[in-house]
């Protein structure tokens, strides 16, 4: 469905109690700088503004940020919404710092792929190609 | 997830869900030939909404203003779709679209709906795509259609012939009469705002502008409709009202005087035009690329002016 002409669409956000967003905002800038359309989402959102938002918006993939600890609950609840909404041409991405049996936990779950803070900006962008990649060819 | 054909979402999109509107636009934007047929279906079933255009130069509040003017019109029970355009990055084609963020409050109101659009290097403060956008949404049953342009500067005008009101956001302390008085953005309001009114120096903003309004040609207004000026505060919900109001007067006086026509007959002629700008465009790129080169070299030796080469290349193609 996509072609040159269309650059990928993502929503960057940060999920609830959580102000930590020089992360984020550095990953939005590295993927903008890739040719991607960032819609930045804010903080502080909670899980059933996320998805409504990257409905609206028609998202190629959704990417949270979480640095709280939190990320076991607020994943599941934006994918049962995702589900819910019948909205799971949206793929999931996340990104934060999550032991390594939670990311195994979140990939059976439905996320696509988590980004740990050792990830390089090149690394993102492949990330972000690649899911989309897979998605438009299912 | 399987792909859609853009012709099958038409069947949601009339009958305002959600996920089809949302996923047509994307068709809209990325302008391709596939979906051309859904989106000439649409446009048969467009004409109802009113279109309003907010402009502005950056940071004068237009997403904050556009926010709570959509609340207003969502609380008395219309349904509101909101276009925010954002710049797209001319050197790598991305963006960060972050009008949302402003948007917040009203985000979750079932009553509106918003979109974030890249401009994708058009010019005049709308992105590509915008105008099929706009049809999708008023196709989908929105009755009042905001468009929030990318901060505009001085003449970027583009939103005059795609709204049928327009609204002109001005803030406190960024510039002087003189500003104003220059030709451009300031004469193709329907409605001037001043933003940030809960600042206390908008008042001499105010008066500036209204000094500046009846300086200009008079006649103009006699029989017409009069530019309005509006203070408001968005932090304090003040004037929103006032300029919903305005909205619905000015829409009004479109009607009862037939004006509408003549908006509509611009916005008509200026899609159908832009279109084929970007058709011929298009055709110099795929076709005619070694003509382009042959004659940039040309001018580059000063052998051919630039009006006389681009005479030629037009000559060229026509001569098919």
């Amino acid at each position: 469905m996509k072609n040159d002409a269309a650059p990928i669409r993502v929503m960057m956000t940060k999920l609830g109690l959580d102000g930590h967003d020089r992360g984020v905002k550095i990953v939005a800038r590295v993927l903008r700088d890739a040719g991607i359309d960032v819609i930045y989402a804010g903080l502080h959102r909670s899980p059933e503004e996320v998805v409504t938002a990257a409905i609206q918006e028609d998202v190629d993939v959704l990417g949270v940020s979480l640095l709280s600890g939190a990320h076991m609950p607020l994943f599941g609840k934006v994918l049962d919404l995702l589900r819910e909404k019948n909205a799971l041409h949206i793929t999931v991405v996340g990104g934060g710092l999550m032991p390594d049996e939670d990311v195994a936990k979140l990939k059976e779950m439905g996320v696509a792929d988590i980004m740990r803070q050792d990830s390089t900006p090149e690394q993102i962008v492949a990330t972000i190609r690649r899911v989309v990649a897979e998605r438009s060819d299912a | 997830m399987a792909k859609v054909a853009p012709m099958d979402l038409v069947a949601g999109v009339l009958k305002g869900e959600t996920v089809p509107i949302a996923r047509l636009l994307s068709c809209a934007e990325a302008a391709d030939d596939a979906s051309r047929p859904a989106l000439a279906r649409i446009f048969e079933h467009t004409g109802k909404a009113h279109v309003v255009g907010i402009t502005g130069v950056p940071g004068s509040g237009k997403s904050t203003l556009t926010a709570v003017l959509a609340e207003e019109f969502a609380n008395s029970g219309r349904k509101v779709g909101i276009i925010a355009v954002d710049p797209s990055s001319p050197f790598s084609g991305g963006s960060i679209l972050g009008d949302r963020i402003r948007m917040a409050d009203i985000a979750m109101n079932p009553n509106v709906f918003i979109r974030s659009m890249a401009t994708r290097g058009a010019m005049g403060g709308l992105s590509r795509g915008c105008l099929d956008a706009v049809d999708i949404l008023d196709a989908a049953g929105f009755d009042l259609i905001l468009i929030e342009t990318v901060g505009v500067g001085q003449d970027e005008i583009e939103i005059v012939q795609a709204a049928h009101t327009v609204i002109v956001a001005s803030a406190p302390g960024l510039g002087d009469e003189i500003q104003a008085i220059k030709a451009g953005v300031l004469e193709i309001a329907d409605i001037h705002i001043v933003t940030k009114c809960d600042r206390s120096d908008s008042n001499q903003t105010i008066r500036e502008l209204k000094g500046m309004l009846k300086m200009g040609d008079l006649t103009k207004f006699i029989e017409g409709w009069e530019p309005k000026v509006i203070g408001t505060s968005s932090l304090r919900r003040e004037g929103i009202a006032e300029l919903a109001a305005a909205i619905d007067g000015h829409r009004s006086y479109l009607e009862t005087s037939g004006e509408i026509v003549a908006r509509r007959r611009k916005i008509s002629e200026t899609r159908m035009l832009k279109i084929a700008e970007s058709l011929i465009r298009k055709r110099f790129y795929e076709e005619r690329l070694g003509s382009i080169s042959e004659l940039c070299g040309q001018m580059e030796r000063k052998m051919i002016a630039p009006d006389a080469a681009a005479r030629q290349l037009l000559a060229r193609i026509n001569g098919e």
